[in-house]
């Protein structure tokens, strides 16, 4: 399967989606282009509950014990420094009012400057950095606000395609104050020029909602003589705001 | 405002996001487990799933406790019931949890997985009080099936005949 055909499809699919004149904000769970979704996506449709009892409408919560100091600092983990671009990562973790969710846990892992992954499975020919790990945590605070500091990862080729590479991503994981809330995504840099070529974020149909995936360079996040800073918040999708609204009064 | 895109979860969140105990929400009570398939019938190695309870006092912390010498997991300390597992598929397809039956009729599922670029919801009912508003045609498929006492079968058909029904909440 040749880049061409892929970015056709890509094409094809973006077309379809304006055509159909829907919004859709999430990543398309049939997206042929991405070529491992094939099987691994239901044809039924879902089934909705407006059942304000649902258990999904509450969640897990996290707390100081499930998080150590040092968590979110992906650069401090061993005994000596990673190679790679330092920089912080930081935004807020909201609900779709704009509400921030406070002290709930934020996850990330990443592969390093090489991109390659500390995993048994990623026999990407890069370098593993016996410095970096590419895994952190963090509560957010009351503000909602997460920071991480880190170093850069690199893009790195996989196989969905011949000549198939990933722009340099972090995953993140976030809970929200409902199950029904929960969050798993990936946020890119800006301006790279991988972005046309990538099925995985090309899953996402909507063009504007793509953008909402990548972090924005914020020059006064930057310290001097020390690391590169990226702003990046976060909007959590769930059940219709009006069910959370008893608690914003408590 | 509009919420950021779901992106798939990838083949590597392996060294980040499963944990030991992680599905061993509470000892002593019921076990949940199954297998997940693709759409080919072939068992999903790479998945990760997620259970969630709540109880009645609320939700508690404590999942993930961490050794503040090492940073290394410490485990629940088994006295607060958190109501939150996960758990990865292994080379088989296969998940186990264990845990308490809160009574609630049903354990919420979200499964994650290399491919899916979509978290998807189901439940596994653990009693014949399946929601009204699945089509009883398909009600099996949520409804675990208990092999001996406290212990349940529950298997995630991601496509395909048979198919789970995955759920959305309005």
């Amino acid at each position: 399967m040749t880049q061409e055909r892929i970015s056709a499809q890509i094409a094809e699919l973006h077309e379809a989606y304006l055509r159909e004149g829907l919004t859709r904000h999430h990543s398309a769970r049939d997206f042929a282009p991405y070529r491992s979704s094939a099987l691994r996506h239901p044809k039924q449709p879902l089934v909705t509950l407006d059942d304000p009892e649902a258990a999904e409408l509450t969640g897990p919560v996290f707390g100081v014990s499930d998080v150590t100091a040092l968590d979110n600092d992906l650069t401090r983990q061993h005994v000596g420094e990673p190679l790679g671009e330092r920089i912080t990562v930081t935004g807020r973790v909201l609900d779709r009012a704009g509400r921030p969710v406070r002290g709930q846990l934020v996850e990330v892992w990443q592969a390093n400057a090489s991109g390659r992954y500390a995993h048994q499975r990623d026999d990407h020919p890069a370098p593993l950095d016996p410095n970096f790990t590419g895994v952190g945590r963090c509560l957010t605070d009351d503000e909602g606000r997460y920071a991480f500091t880190t170093i850069k990862p690199g893009a790195y080729p996989w196989r969905n395609h011949r000549n198939a590479w990933r722009p340099a991503h972090i995953h993140f994981s976030l809970f929200g104050t409902a199950f029904a809330q929960r969050l798993v995504t990936q946020m890119y840099f800006p301006n790279d020029p991988l972005f046309p070529f990538d099925p995985i974020y090309n899953a996402v149909l909507d063009p504007k909602a793509r953008e909402r995936l990548i972090a924005s360079y914020d020059h006064d996040l930057s310290v001097p003589e020390w690391s590169l800073g990226y702003r990046w918040d976060i909007v959590l999708d769930g059940p219709s705001a009006g069910l959370f609204e008893q608690e914003e009064h408590e | 405002m509009n919420p950021t895109p779901s992106q798939t979860v990838g083949p590597f969140y392996g060294y980040a996001l499963p944990f030991p105990g992680g599905g061993d929400v509470a000892l002593g009570g019921i076990v949940l487990h199954g297998y997940v398939y693709d759409g080919a019938g072939e068992p999903v190695p790479d998945a990760l799933l997620e259970t969630w309870q709540p109880t009645p006092g609320g939700p508690l912390p404590g999942s993930m406790r961490r050794d503040p010498v090492t940073g290394a997991i410490a485990g629940r300390h088994g006295v607060d019931f958190t109501g939150w597992g996960r758990v990865s598929t292994d080379a088989s397809g296969r998940w186990v949890l264990r845990t308490a039956d809160t009574g609630l009729p049903y354990i919420s599922i979200c499964v994650f997985a290399r491919g899916l670029g979509h978290h998807l919801y189901t439940r596994a009912y653990l009693r014949d009080e399946v929601d009204a508003r699945i089509p009883p045609g398909r009600r099996s498929t949520v409804l675990a099936a208990e092999e001996r006492p406290g212990v349940y079968r529950f298997d995630i058909r991601l496509q395909g005949e048979g198919e789970t029904v995955f759920l959305e909440f309005g």
